[in-house]
């Protein structure tokens, strides 16, 4: 490829974008560097060319001309319909946004690489799903709805964008949950919560990503030549009850014809931009198998998910656990009840 | 004149050799009735506790000890649980769940109410993976939590028994997620393999909800064996195949009876009519205390079967049923000897 890659990202003053762009700045692999987004991104980034545009809009193809971008960073699929005012806008800019982008790219003579963050809603949420999710596993009938189906629909266009040009690499992640001291995702605000709703009788397996593994798989991808699609998500699991009680929060477990309304007012009070209809997630959980990500170029998360709950926990701002973390008070307490008990029972039957 | 019928007085009546009463005081005070076993002159139950009992430190000082040691690995255990400091693994097994609740919950169960007597345990590898391949019954799947506990508790290696579940337990609230601490996975080639990979103990009822869900009458006839998947997957794996007979389930909630109609309502397999169960309402939850015998066969030999072997679906059938006839063979067996 030359001197160096000339490399575009969508979605640049969102998380992922914003830290990619930030990681490969003063790579000496990377040629320019092409920043697109709605909102310019919160912190400068030098040699970053931003450029101000809805991937909607068929301008992106002469955005994609003008740059002479080879490489293509599609990070802009949204899980938080809050943020793009309403679930049908944060549609909008997923699927036709892909779409428009994707189209773009397939015009463009400079492309030679295509890379696109999707999600592991792409499976669905199902009872009886396998325990580590393969990339192979296709969705159970019905289990997919909003996001998970925008990522579904916008990897089917990426697969139709592989066919017809079949000279441009394509790989696409399916990153699990995200968290982190920085990143600000639905899981996180939920885990932030001090009293959390939870669905009564189930108890989901966890599988977080940190923040940092996140970015750097990004990064190695990009800069990389796998292709294909690969699930990328922390090692280990934690259950939902477990991780609520390391971050010394109450579980507040509902049942489900409660749950509902819960999730609704969560979000109308704007504490937790969580999709409505991802409350299957926290019935059900997922948990993905990372092993083709392991063999394909040596995916090696830095945190596991205990690690990364921990890094979550520690750095959170306002963070402060409702529950004390020890109970020395009480067992303590306990002990001398009993053997006061004891004591008096052995006096009393002796004299 | 006929002769007088001779009576015999009871008192002088020729005793049968009797072995003396067992020396023990029953919980509520009373002197054990059972007879006694041996020369220690204590029955089968008092016997092991009695000599168990006798090592321990003697005096308040012993007891205090003793009591002290359990009240904290109480209070240890639900520090740890209170924190969320304890791990589990890729697919949701919670050793420390499993060891410290779930088991001592089963244990009265599986010692005093069902007494299951095992045989065979020593066919079951200590360690490296192994299918164990049993028979479904029972309405309710107690027979897996039983077998788990046999595997756990009476093996000497106590290794957890990862059984694979269908759909609906998976589906069910609470049940799911005690089932996956419990160590059992879902049943799918993904999670089968994933347990052969780890080195798992794996257990596998190819019967399902035919097994389980049978009439009364069809007791201890073994159904069809699913679709060979397990088989399959033995061959493909090369692992140890260790078939299993479960007697006794059958007579824990003998099912007399299936609603179709609340069935399809409630989205279950089967709603069953046991004597007691839609009668005594949740009072019919509560299972017959039949004897039970678990028996573990010997491994099946699948050595000498070439490398595609389980490709072959007409081979692959053939030796599901021979383990189907070799499960059939041990109930009949331990049926009799029950």
């Amino acid at each position: 490829m030359g001197a160096g890659r000339r490399i575009l990202i969508t979605g640049v003053s969102r998380f992922l974008g914003l830290r990619l762009a930030k990681a490969l700045e003063r790579d000496e692999r990377v040629e320019a560097l092409i920043g697109v987004d709605l909102h310019e991104p919160p912190v400068g980034i030098s040699g970053l060319e931003f450029v101000r545009v809805d991937i909607c809009n068929p301008l992106v193809a002469r955005v994609l001309e003008a740059t002479r971008a080879d490489t293509v960073v599609h990070t802009n699929i949204a899980s938080e319909p809050a943020r793009f005012g309403g679930r049908a806008q944060m549609k909008e800019n997923n699927v036709i946004g892909t779409m428009q982008l994707l189209a773009a790219a397939q015009r463009s003579g400079y492309v030679r690489r295509v890379v696109m963050k999707s999600s592991a809603a792409v499976y669905g949420y199902a009872a009886g799903d396998p325990s580590l999710v393969p990339e192979s596993h296709a969705p159970t009938a019905g289990s997919l709805t909003g996001y998970g189906k925008d990522c579904a629909d916008a990897e089917t266009y990426a697969r139709d964008f592989g066919r017809r040009r079949p000279d441009v690499a394509l790989a696409i992640l399916r990153t699990g949950n995200i968290v982190g001291p920085t990143v600000s995702t639905s899981i996180c605000d939920y885990l932030s919560l001090p009293v959390v709703p939870t669905a009564f009788g189930y108890d989901p397996r966890l599988q977080l990503l940190h923040e940092q593994d996140a970015v750097r798989a990004l990064v190695d991808v990009t800069l990389g030549d796998v292709t294909g699609i690969f699930n990328v998500a922390g090692d280990g699991v934690l259950y939902l009850s477990q991780a609520i009680r390391r971050l010394g929060r109450v579980q507040l477990p509902l049942l489900l014809p409660a749950a509902q309304p819960v999730a609704v007012l969560l979000r109308e009070l704007d504490l937790v931009d969580f999709p409505i209809d991802q409350l299957r997630f926290i019935m059900y959980g997922r948990v993905l198998d990372t092993r083709r990500a392991k063999q394909a170029w040596g995916f090696a998360p830095r945190f596991t998910t205990e690690q990364a709950l921990a890094d979550f926990r520690d750095h959170r701002t306002g963070g402060e656990p409702v529950m004390d973390d020890e109970h020395p008070s009480w067992e303590r307490e306990l002990f001398e009840y009993l053997w006061r008990r004891r004591d008096a029972r052995l006096h009393g039957s002796t004299v | 004149m006929r002769p007088e019928a001779e009576v015999i007085p009871i008192e002088h009546a020729p005793s049968r050799a009797r072995p003396e009463r067992c020396r023990a005081t029953t919980s509520s005070g009373r002197p054990c009735r059972n007879y006694a076993i041996d020369q220690s002159g204590y029955c089968r139950v008092h016997a092991r506790p009695q000599t168990a009992s006798a090592p321990a430190p003697a005096g308040e000082a012993g007891a205090r000890e003793r009591a002290v040691s359990i009240l904290s690995g109480i209070a240890a255990f639900v520090r740890r649980r209170a924190a969320g400091d304890y791990h589990v693994d890729d697919l949701g097994y919670d050793p420390d769940l499993h060891r410290s609740v779930l088991l001592p919950l089963a244990a009265p169960l599986y010692e005093r109410y069902f007494r299951v007597r095992t045989l065979g345990l020593e066919h079951v590898p200590a360690q490296g993976p192994a299918m164990l391949v049993a028979n479904h019954s029972g309405t309710l799947p107690l027979d897996a939590v039983m077998l788990q506990y046999a595997v756990a508790r009476h093996h000497p290696a106590h290794r957890p028994l990862r059984c694979v579940g269908a759909d609906l337990v998976w589906r069910s609230p609470v049940v799911s997620h005690l089932a996956r601490k419990a160590g059992n996975v879902v049943a799918c080639d993904e999670d089968a393999d994933a347990l052969l990979d780890r080195g798992e103990l794996m257990g596998v009822f190819p019967e399902g909800y035919k097994g389980v869900g049978k009439g009364w009458a069809n007791r201890y006839r073994l159904q069809r064996f699913g679709r060979g998947g397990y088989m399959e997957l033995a061959l493909r794996r090369r692992v140890p195949l260790i078939p299993v007979a479960i007697v006794g389930a059958e007579e824990a909630y003998p099912m007399i009876g299936n609603i179709k109609v609340l069935a399809r309502l409630l989205g279950l397999p089967y709603f069953p009519v046991t004597p007691t169960f839609p009668l005594l309402g949740p009072l019919g939850l509560v299972p017959l205390p039949s004897r039970w015998i678990i028996e573990f066969g010997e491994p099946v030999d699948l050595g000498g079967y070439p490398e595609d072997a389980a490709e072959d679906a007409m081979l692959v059938f053939d030796l599901s049923d021979r383990v189907r006839d070799r499960i059939q063979q041990m109930l009949d067996a331990n049926l009799l000897r029950r």
